[in-house]
């Protein structure tokens, strides 16, 4: 069957779909996209996490017929697009980074996943119990996940001193505006 | 394989009438899981996503009609005040993800004895909607279950809600598993108290109490090849709180009833051994859990902590 989808904001089209392939195999194997990992296979391991409708699910248990003329964002439409106002890598992709939080990478596009649906909810920097809460999900076999922890914090921390940082700008553009 | 995709409940129940071999498909934890894993091939999947029907919960005179494709995360974000033993085990489920698309109906779909929402349902006194182009039938939870991934389900049939009374009291829930998320019970427990008079949303304003004031639900969970209900620790608890006039003086619970309780609680239970535990660990643990949910869900009635908001 053919399933149509956007996937990063771009129209996407899979021909020849077996009705119980899942989502993951689309975007891995027809649609070129392989951020998203193939571990398990059965959604203990978040490996596969993507946004379905701005919703964070295992890509592996999402049958690719039931995400036709969804939204899907994969770990590849967090960076910024090309040409775009933004640059480069998003901030918790960057902090992954930063904060050593990637060995093998192999659950890394999964984690980025699910800490961005949880920074982007939350004002500041959230409390460990949230963090472990929010990536329980989310299985990694090498690090102990401290460093995990330490890019989420850093990617809080960062992107909420961006949001007070545009704030100010926008709230100094006004009283520039009004004067 | 073929992919059914009905935009209606009416169509998905004729569909189901004409292919009786599709299986149903909402958040596909367990159904894409056997696929994945090539354990099960079915002629056909009925997708129950885009059901509009399936998606909703309404409130009205003390009953939820809770639709069959409320996810998790939907029932711990919205009905943490008329159902918090459901929320309460809604939270025990997987990960986020798997909350983000599992299903109370898909739970009772599967039947696994392990299934998470099973003991609060029966410790509830839910009941199963069940619909087919031959008609629309009710089915106590307790009757629903007839073995391990086994329910009184016919072929032709869906589940379209669950009809849950909104807590007429305290409930309570608790899961022994190895870790605090993804885990399938090793067992779990849930009760439910109700109360004499007042606090429940489901008590309405007449004169005199409902006919199930001052009784006892119970649920038993991975510890039997069905969920079941500790029917004498419920009667036994409710008799002994009645005795001693403790439903009126919400005075504090002698240690002999919780005692006593929880050992009928796990006297009720049918557990084997398995890979997730011994029969007579689950045995015990559930003596256990009976033991603390009770202290729990009493010490609420005292205190009127987290009392059932109205809703």
């Amino acid at each position: 069957m053919r399933v149509t989808m956007t996937v990063n904001g771009e129209p996407a089209t899979a021909d020849d779909v077996w009705e119980g392939e899942s989502l993951l195999f689309v975007l891995r194997e027809r649609l070129a996209l392989p951020g998203s990992k193939n571990a398990c296979e059965q959604g203990e391991c978040g490996s596969c996490t993507v946004l379905l409708d701005d919703v964070p699910v295992c890509a592996c248990l999402v049958a690719a017929g039931q995400a036709t003329g969804r939204e899907v964002v994969t770990v590849e439409g967090l960076a910024a697009p090309p040409g775009g106002d933004r640059q480069g890598l998003h901030p918790v992709q960057q902090a992954f980074i930063d904060a050593g939080a990637v060995q093998c990478g192999f659950c890394t596009p999964g984690l980025i996943v699910q800490a961005y649906d949880l920074l982007r909810r939350t004002a500041g920097v959230p409390a460990d119990p949230d963090i472990r809460e929010a990536l329980a999900g989310n299985l990694c076999r090498c690090t102990g996940y401290e460093k995990i922890l330490d890019a989420v914090r850093l990617a809080a921390a960062r992107m909420s001193a961006a949001r007070i940082s545009a704030a100010r700008m926008s709230a100094a553009r006004m009283a520039g505006g009004a004067a | 394989m073929e992919f059914l995709q009905p935009r209606s409940l009416a169509e998905a129940i004729a569909t189901k009438a004409e292919r009786p071999d599709a299986v149903p498909i909402a958040g596909g934890t367990d159904i894409m899981v056997e696929i994945n894993f090539d354990a099960r091939r079915p002629e056909a999947l009925l997708d129950l996503n885009r059901v509009a029907e399936l998606a909703s919960w309404q409130h009205s005179d003390g009953l939820v009609r809770l639709g069959a494709g409320v996810t998790y995360a939907r029932v711990i974000a919205e009905l943490g005040g008329l159902l918090p033993g459901l929320a309460m085990a809604a939270r025990t489920v997987g990960s986020p993800q798997i909350r983000n698309r599992g299903t109370v109906g898909g739970n009772l779909g599967a039947a696994s004895p392990a299934g998470d929402c099973h003991p609060v349902l029966l410790a509830a006194g839910a009941t199963v909607e069940a619909a087919s182009a031959r008609g629309t039938r009710l089915i106590p939870a307790a009757e629903f279950f007839t073995g391990p991934k086994r329910s009184v389900l016919a072929p032709d049939e869906l589940i379209t809600a669950v009809l849950i009374p909104a807590a007429p009291g305290p409930q309570q829930f608790a899961k022994i598993g190895t870790r605090n998320a993804m885990v399938i019970a090793v067992c779990a427990f849930a009760l439910e108290l109700r109360p004499p008079k007042g606090g429940g949303a489901g008590t309405g304003d007449s004169g005199g109490s409902p006919p199930w004031a001052k009784t006892v639900g119970t649920g038993i969970g991975s510890a039997g090849p069905t969920p079941l209900r500790a029917i004498q620790a419920e009667e036994f608890l409710a008799g002994a709180l009645a005795e001693a006039g403790l439903w009126d003086t919400a005075d504090r619970l002698p240690d002999q009833i919780a005692q006593r309780f929880a050992e009928l609680a796990a006297a009720a239970a049918r557990p084997i051994d398995d890979v997730r535990g011994t029969a007579a660990y689950r045995r015990r643990a559930l003596s256990v859990l009976a033991r603390r949910t009770l202290a729990w869900a009493w010490d609420t009635y005292r205190t009127g902590d987290g009392a059932p908001e109205c809703g």
